[in-house]
């Protein structure tokens, strides 16, 4: 399967987050910005969760391309120690058990849960002991 | 330096309005602002006008008048009307004009706000993914604020009441029935903690603003009502903006993030040689019932996590220590983006002459204070004395 865009994921198993180094400050920004100003750089697989909420409703097509049936999913907002906070997916807890702080771990998913050949999105799960 | 007063306003009431475009709610606030200031189209040297997606404002000339006047459309945002009013402001301070005025009116379609990653310089995938949702950021920030300073989704929800509570004494609300705390907490989620009460609605109305020298205004004979400051800035870094794919770390991340409010207000606060406690009625931004919650801190009025006492023992209801949205905010007014700052002046004037009626703040208020937060990070603030 591959990721909804390119350069979002590296090219390893299991991939990694690419984000984009400034080269002039150090500041890690996801994505990498197409452009000569940023290094691209994997990120750490590893987080934990700074704040989130729940989606509840379907996002309006366009821009969404989900798939039709929609089931809330959690927008999540994880901290990459030391490098950066990545917006992603939050999957495999239940909305109830969602703390802030919970060690997170990088596990890309696809975009349609019931598409066997649908894209990838930046996703993180449980780690450690939450798992 | 003498100070630039307020002497006319007007409104047109806030909500649906069915054949009626904004240009024309606007030119309504206009005719009952200069009724109000008594004086005619002519005698406005200046205008500013904002509008989000109305058309625009200098059109409006058709309708009022073709005498030539200078006017200059804004755009910024959610702070547009604070851009147009701290414009109006600046023309008069800068000697060139006596008086002149700011308007503001929009009509947005129904549902919440669209937009397309590439209109804010992000990649297509962004937006496939689902999260070019404005409801998302608003959520997450006060989700984080709640889990940092122990707000409980119970003050979330007597926000919204007091909003819906002090819409229904006023005239130009939208929402004029009030809703139980209970209701609220209940009904069904939008994005958590949100549920669909505590989220505003994109709508239509249209405010006007006429600004004089205070020689000018005396000569008018109206009451004072002075405009001590008027600021309008832009976010610090490592700010937590609306559609962030990322956010900067930060070495002490124990507090909130620095905002454009919390600069607009501290300026805003010097310049008016004014502090937090001097202000008897304030308007604060609450385009979900936790912006309100949070704005109470980034204004100054309280500190971080204050707000659970604040409002459990009704300190910004309409009796209270610092009313706070009296005229029910947006959660009650909705939000029509070029009007919506606008509003809040307007809801201030009317305080501080006395003409609240049913929602009058007791106790003669002097000072008066609004504030407005708009994508991607700017804010507008003005303090207002009589």
């Amino acid at each position: 399967m591959r990721a909804i865009a390119d350069g979002l994921f590296t090219d390893e198993t299991p991939p990694r987050l690419v984000g984009g180094c400034d080269r002039a400050t150090g500041r890690v920004v996801f994505p990498c910005p197409d452009s000569s100003n940023y290094e691209a750089m994997p990120l750490s697989s590893d987080g934990v969760l700074w704040s989130y909420t729940v989606q509840r409703f379907r996002p309006k097509t366009p821009p969404y391309a989900g798939p039709e049936a929609f089931a809330p999913w959690i927008v999540a907002y994880v901290e990459l120690p030391g490098q950066v906070i990545v917006e992603a997916r939050l999957v495999d807890v239940a909305f109830e058990d969602v703390k802030i702080g919970m060690p997170l771990r990088f596990k890309p998913v696809p975009l349609d849960p019931d598409a066997p050949d649908s894209v990838l999105i930046p996703a993180y799960a449980p780690a450690g002991d939450a798992a | 330096m003498s100070d630039v007063c307020i002497v006319g306003v007007g409104i047109h009431p806030f909500g649906r309005t069915d054949g009626m475009s904004g240009v024309e709610q606007g030119v309504f606030a206009v005719r009952q602002a200069l009724g109000d200031a008594g004086i005619d189209w002519p005698q406005i040297q200046f205008a500013y006008g904002s509008s989000d997606a109305a058309g625009n404002p200098d059109t409006m000339v058709d309708r009022l008048g073709l005498t030539g006047v200078q006017f200059i459309n804004v755009r910024n945002g959610c702070a547009a009307g604070g851009s147009a009013l701290f414009s109006a402001q600046m023309a008069i301070k800068s000697g060139e004009f006596d008086i002149g005025l700011a308007v503001g009116f929009d009509k947005h379609p129904r549902g919440a706000f669209d937009a397309k990653p590439a209109e804010y310089n992000l990649p297509d995938w962004y937006g496939d993914a689902g999260y070019m949702v404005t409801t998302q950021f608003f959520a997450a920030k006060i989700m984080r604020y709640m889990s940092l300073f122990g707000i409980s989704r119970e003050t979330l929800g007597r926000v919204a009441e007091k909003a819906f509570r002090n819409g229904a004494k006023t005239p130009h609300a939208w929402r004029r029935q009030p809703v139980s705390i209970e209701e609220i907490l209940e009904a069904p989620m939008i994005s958590d903690p949100y549920s669909k009460y505590m989220f505003c609605s994109p709508g239509e109305g249209g405010v006007a603003l006429i600004l004089a020298s205070e020689k000018k205004a005396r000569e008018l004979g109206k009451p004072l009502i002075r405009l001590k400051a008027a600021t309008m800035r832009t976010r610090p870094p490592h700010s937590f903006e609306v559609f962030a794919p990322s956010i900067d770390v930060v070495e002490d991340d124990s507090g909130p993030r620095g905002t454009a409010s919390q600069i607009a207000s501290r300026d805003a606060f010097r310049l008016a040689g004014m502090e937090p406690g001097d202000i008897d009625v304030a308007q604060l931004q609450d385009t979900e019932a936790g912006a309100e919650i949070m704005h109470m801190a980034e204004n100054g009025f309280c500190a971080n996590g204050d707000q659970e006492q604040w409002l459990a023992e009704g300190r910004t209801e309409i009796g209270g220590a610092l009313p706070v949205n009296t005229d029910g905010g947006c959660l009650a007014c909705g939000e029509p983006i070029g009007a919506s700052g606008l509003r809040q002046v307007y809801e201030n004037v009317v305080q501080l002459r006395g003409d609240g009626g049913d929602r009058q703040v007791p106790g003669n208020p002097k000072t008066a204070y609004s504030h407005v937060y708009g994508a991607p990070g700017v804010s507008a603030v003005t303090i207002l004395e009589r």
